[in-house]
């Protein structure tokens, strides 16, 4: 028996198996969506110049010669320098780490934070399910950015607050989307048969809810990156975000502006990046969308 | 006749934040919800008065619904000025100030009582619109914020109207052509809107159109020698100068405005045109658009009026939305075009630790976006009879 039959096998003969063979179904239908493998790909490529900057990296992303200030792209500088002589190019395979950390802190407070929210919500029911579902209702129909703009400005400027700041704003529409989820089985057999054996709330919720519920908030996270780094950006534009001389694209942007007449790619280089990485996301994203949620599957 | 079938609106709705998910489901299983219609029966005249009751129950539980959500706004940016800085007096005096001084303004400000009371106060400041002082303008925020907010409406509104305008057909012609050349197109357009940032766009925009073609006006509302020549009466720039009579200054704004106003365009226009034709592709899928076809009726009206008809419902929330985010976006677009609207504003008070300002305006955009947000909600169920 080859690995691929194991794998795609009908009858599994362990959990390992199974799961095995999910995430391998899973990945031969990413394949065949051309746009999801162009996503993938971007994202790797993000990650592997995160990983290795230094290696990728031709000049130091910190230090300039003042004497090559603002020169034009070249086969030394391939993105141009910016006005302290730095290469851009250098500057975003660094900040390609930036993006990345603001990004997966934020997927990690907020998505288990909602989570765990929605699933709580669902599964009592009655007043708890009021009182959680009414505070993610309020955080829901405020407007994310400039929530998130009061927040930094009470908790001072930098990467740290500016992730905190949009955690807060966006873990509501991972709670919905889990209580949704959870409503869905709240009722169901295996639940009962688990609570019959003596299981505890916490345990129903951890080990058998919050899994179903999972893959419907990772499809969801996913399409969310975007808007996060999208966001991140821009407090990083307005000067809240990540401080200089860390290199973070929005940042760079900003410092482009004064140039954009005369010296446009200061400016531009940096937002191609975040534009390349955004729309790896969303390609990504709704791609997993097709594959995982088999309610709107292929209808995109 | 079940012609969209609201778990595949809500699946396209959740694509992107859209929170249409919220909306019915708070009609599903919220504290709005009305009663299962398992209820006996009991004559005509009893089902009436029931269901005018149920109409009042339901119109209670939604103004109790808004009434607590302003509430929590008015948490969060008490939250947020209040407790979250460290110190607010040091804030407002500076390091430096003798201990007297400090503990003069701490009971001034009020800071001595206890929290609950400090934000039931702070409520009442707020609804009778006392933000405070703006620290940089020193005016109250209140009367900034009305000096302020027309020039981004009239932003957002021409920004809705190019999305609505453009998006809307887009988004048919999509669904009409699903899975071709002009369909894939669309559907980049529209993931592009959710992936440009709107500053580095405002940006590049401002090189290309203005700096290099110079087909627009730059940035401000008008060129430096109009400012002041037309009275405010309105605050809508291009209003104020029609009333005035005055031509020249109408089409200067009109050059100012123009490029601010497609590139937020642009991103409704991504929204729209892509839940237009996902609500457009539910519908062509259905038994009676089939048989329309089948009957031989023209293409163009199976779609415009088979197809399109039912979907002006949901898309009266879409755009409503829309708009509000639109409010919100313009807060990058107006930092690059030195727009004098509230996300100008905002920023600028951001920037110098202008607390009042900028709980101020995070109150007001807030409010609209909520207001907005419940309309459309409003909106959906009145005009859409199977949600009643």
């Amino acid at each position: 028996m080859s690995t691929r039959d194991w794998l795609l096998t009908e009858s599994p003969a362990s959990r390992m198996q199974a799961r095995l063979g999910r995430s391998y179904r899973v990945m031969l239908a990413l394949l065949h969506n051309p746009l999801a493998v162009v996503g993938a790909l971007i994202i790797l490529t993000l990650v592997v110049l995160a990983l290795f900057a230094p290696w990728f990296a031709t000049h130091s992303p910190y230090s300039g010669q003042l004497t090559e200030r603002l020169l034009p792209p070249s086969a030394e500088y391939w993105l141009g320098t910016d006005e302290l002589g730095r290469d851009i190019w250098s500057r975003i395979v660094y900040g390609a780490r930036i993006t990345l950390v603001i990004v997966l802190l934020v997927a990690a407070i907020a998505a288990p934070l909602g989570l765990v929210i929605g699933a709580i919500s669902g599964y009592f029911g009655g007043w708890t399910d009021r009182i959680l579902m009414g505070i993610t209702d309020i955080f829901l129909s405020m407007p994310k950015l400039i929530l998130a703009l009061a927040f930094v400005a009470a908790l001072g400027p930098g990467i740290e607050n500016a992730v905190i700041a949009i955690a807060i704003t966006s873990w509501p529409a991972y709670a919905r989307i889990a209580r949704a989820e959870t409503l869905t089985f709240r009722n169901a057999e295996f639940i009962a048969a688990i609570r019959l054996q003596g299981a505890s709330a916490a345990r129903v919720i951890l080990r058998h809810i919050l899994p179903l519920c999972s893959s419907s908030v990772i499809i969801r996270v996913t399409l969310d990156m975007a808007g996060i780094i999208l966001t991140a950006a821009g407090l990083g534009f307005l000067g809240l975000g990540a401080q200089p001389p860390l290199p973070e694209w929005g940042a760079m942007i900003s410092r482009g502006r004064v140039f954009i007449l005369d010296q446009w790619w200061v400016a531009t280089m940096p937002g191609f990046a975040i534009v390349i990485v955004s729309l790896g996301f969303c390609f990504l994203g709704d791609g997993l969308r097709d594959v995982l949620d088999p309610k709107g599957g292929g209808k995109q | 006749m079940f012609v969209l079938s609201k778990s595949k609106f809500l699946d396209a709705c959740v694509f992107l934040g859209l929170d249409l998910r919220r909306h019915v489901m708070i009609r599903e299983a919220g504290p709005l919800s009305i009663e299962p219609a398992t209820e006996p029966y009991a004559g005509p005249s009893a089902t009436r008065s029931k269901a005018g009751r149920r109409f009042a129950a339901s119109f209670g539980g939604f103004v109790a619904t808004i009434a607590f959500t302003f509430l929590g706004l008015l948490a969060i940016t008490f939250f947020i000025g209040r407790v979250v800085p460290i110190d607010p007096v040091l804030a407002v005096v500076g390091d430096r100030a003798p201990q007297e001084v400090y503990d003069r303004v701490r009971v001034e400000m009020g800071l001595d009582r206890p929290l609950v009371v400090q934000f039931f106060s702070y409520v009442g400041e707020v609804v009778t619109g006392d933000f405070g002082q703006s620290v940089t303008t020193g005016r109250p925020v209140i009367e900034d914020l009305v000096r302020v907010f027309p020039a981004t409406l009239e932003m957002a509104t021409l920004g809705i109207i190019i999305g609505v305008a453009l998006g809307v057909p887009m988004g048919v012609w999509a669904a009409s052509k699903q899975g071709s050349i002009t369909d894939q197109v669309i559907r980049v357009v529209g993931l592009l809107g959710y992936s440009v940032p709107a500053f580095w766009l405002g940006l590049i925009g401002l090189l290309l159109f203005y700096a290099r073609l110079q087909w627009v006006g730059g940035p401000g509302r008008l060129d430096i020698y109009y400012d002041g020549l037309i009275p405010t009466v309105t605050g809508l720039m291009l209003v104020d100068s029609i009333i005035a009579g005055d031509w020249t200054v109408f089409w200067n704004a009109v050059s100012h405005l123009v490029l601010p106003a497609s590139i937020l365009g642009f991103f409704s226009l991504a929204y729209i045109a892509r839940m237009t034709r996902s609500f457009m592709l539910d519908q062509l899928n259905q038994e009676y658009v089939v048989t329309a076809r089948v009957k031989g009726v023209p293409e163009r009206q199976v779609i415009w009026r088979h197809a399109f008809r039912p979907i002006r419902v949901p898309l009266i929330t879409v755009i409503g939305l829309s708009y509000a985010g639109l409010l919100e976006g313009s807060v990058m677009i107006e930092t690059v075009f030195s727009w004098p609207g509230i996300g100008n504003y905002l920023t600028s008070a951001l920037l110098n630790a202008d607390m009042n300002a900028v709980l101020g305006a995070t109150l007001v955009i807030g409010s609209v976006f909520i207001a907005i947000n419940k309309i459309s909600d409003v909106l959906y169920r009145v005009l859409d009879p199977r949600a009643g």
